[in-house]
């Protein structure tokens, strides 16, 4: 239980880091620290206690194998995470081309 | 880049590759899969960009090339799965099975994952060349 | 983790708060190693690294703005509000999970783990789910990177349009 809510912990701190700074790649980083804690957190939930690798072995039993679906779909989440983070990040060297800076206060002229 | 680091790039990238390619192979044996060997084929290719400067790099594999086999990796993952209509069903598997813990069993499983590796792998070495090209070409302006 | 999270925020440096977010990283793959999850552990490791050097290489030299700080008062206080909001009722919902290290062991995870192998004759039952019983999702993930790819190739172009376009009426 309380492993559960160190976990939302860290996606709270992250959450601040995206709201607060004013450094587009302060934001950046507070959005990355978002992504790992949601992956974490769906690991926890398919643990048992004492499990074994969901990886079969010619003298084991299945009885307690740790749950192999959270893993399946984590797995894909962290390679969608990086195309995410390379997207954002040409992003942010175009804007710092355009306007020469990378305060999100001072970026407010909008032409083409 | 200083001497040290161009002869220890040299024995690291092919060390690198080799790696790549065994996780990606026994990915139905062993963890790893496809999507971990493709990142480090596209880590050991970045090491030598890194080390002897893009024009070394570019020589191998220029960008025309590895965006056209990118585009054919997407592909021949799509025709994989059209072929289980043959079965009956998307995505069906219908090669045969051999006994499990040997190489060559468990249908297109290992056919997906080279597929997958090639087109992650690829994919990631085109984003860093695109990032260098246009740092190379803001220089000399 | 929450320690180097929180130094990787609040520091001024921009070197300083990538190294730090490379050790959260480093971090959730040795929690992935003790969680049981050998396929993750590996994942997680190298995508860290081309994740790290992208952004070391992108920050390198751009410069630090300066701190002008107007309506902290305000910002800071809701944003904190919010955090607390949040906990609270996480708190409330997280009573009803099962507890730590004891799922519900469902009609599914016990069709996956006794048929597995001998349905698909892959060994590493992970492997066998992500390109077998669901290969759809994993169509759906490779359809995202691809177009990842694309929209970085269409966004660091060296020539934009308008430039093409006055070299092509020039030349005429």
């Amino acid at each position: 239980m309380s492993t559960y809510l160190l976990c939302l912990v860290l996606f709270c701190v992250g959450l601040y880091g995206l709201l607060r700074k004013r450094n587009l790649v302060k934001m950046i980083v507070g959005l990355a620290i978002m992504g790992y804690s949601l992956n974490l957190f769906f690991v926890l939930l398919g643990y048992r206690l004492h499990g074994r690798a969901p990886i079969d072995a010619p003298d084991q039993v299945i009885e307690n194998m740790v749950d192999p679906l959270p893993q399946a779909v984590v797995l894909t989440s962290i390679v969608i995470g990086l195309g995410i983070m390379a997207l954002l990040i040409s992003l942010a060297i175009r804007i710092y081309e355009k306007h020469g800076t990378l305060d999100i206060t001072k970026i407010n002229k909008l032409k083409g | 880049m200083t001497l040290l680091v161009k002869t220890a790039s040299r024995l690291v990238v092919v060390l690198g590759l080799i790696f790549g390619i065994h996780i990606i192979l026994h990915g139905h044996l062993a963890p790893g899969g496809g999507f971990a060997g493709g990142v480090i084929i596209a880590l050991s290719f970045v090491l030598l960009i890194l080390a002897f400067g893009k024009d070394a790099a570019l020589s191998k594999l220029s960008l025309k090339l590895a965006s056209n086999l990118e585009n054919v990796g997407a592909l021949l993952f799509l025709i994989i799965g059209l072929l289980g209509f043959w079965g009956g069903a998307f995505f069906l598997n219908i090669l045969v099975k051999g006994s499990p813990f040997r190489l060559f069993s468990a249908g297109t499983i290992p056919l997906n994952n080279i597929v997958i590796g090639l087109k992650v792998g690829v994919g990631l070495f085109v984003i860093f060349l695109t990032l260098v090209i246009l740092e190379k070409s803001k220089k000399e302006e | 983790m929450i320690f180097a999270a929180i130094l990787a925020i609040e520091v001024k440096d921009l070197l300083s708060s990538v190294i730090a977010m490379g050790a959260v990283g480093f971090a959730l793959c040795l929690a992935f190693l003790i969680l049981k999850a050998p396929d993750l552990a590996i994942t997680q490791l190298v995508v860290e690294l081309l994740c790290l050097i992208i952004l070391i290489k992108a920050t390198i030299k751009k410069d630090l703005p300066l701190v002008i700080e107007g309506r902290w008062l305000f910002n800071t206080v809701s944003t904190l509000l919010f955090a607390i909001v949040f906990l609270f009722f996480s708190y409330i919902i997280l009573k009803e999970l099962p507890a730590f290290g004891d799922p519900i062991m469902g009609l599914v995870k016990k069709y996956l783990l006794e048929e597995g192998v001998s349905k698909t004759g892959a060994v590493n039952i992970v492997s066998a789910v992500i390109l077998d019983f669901r290969a759809y999702d994993t169509l759906g993930e490779v359809a995202v990177l691809f177009t990842s790819i694309i929209g970085i190739m269409a966004i660091l172009r060296r020539r934009g349009r308008k430039e093409i376009l006055e070299e092509d009426t020039n030349g005429k």
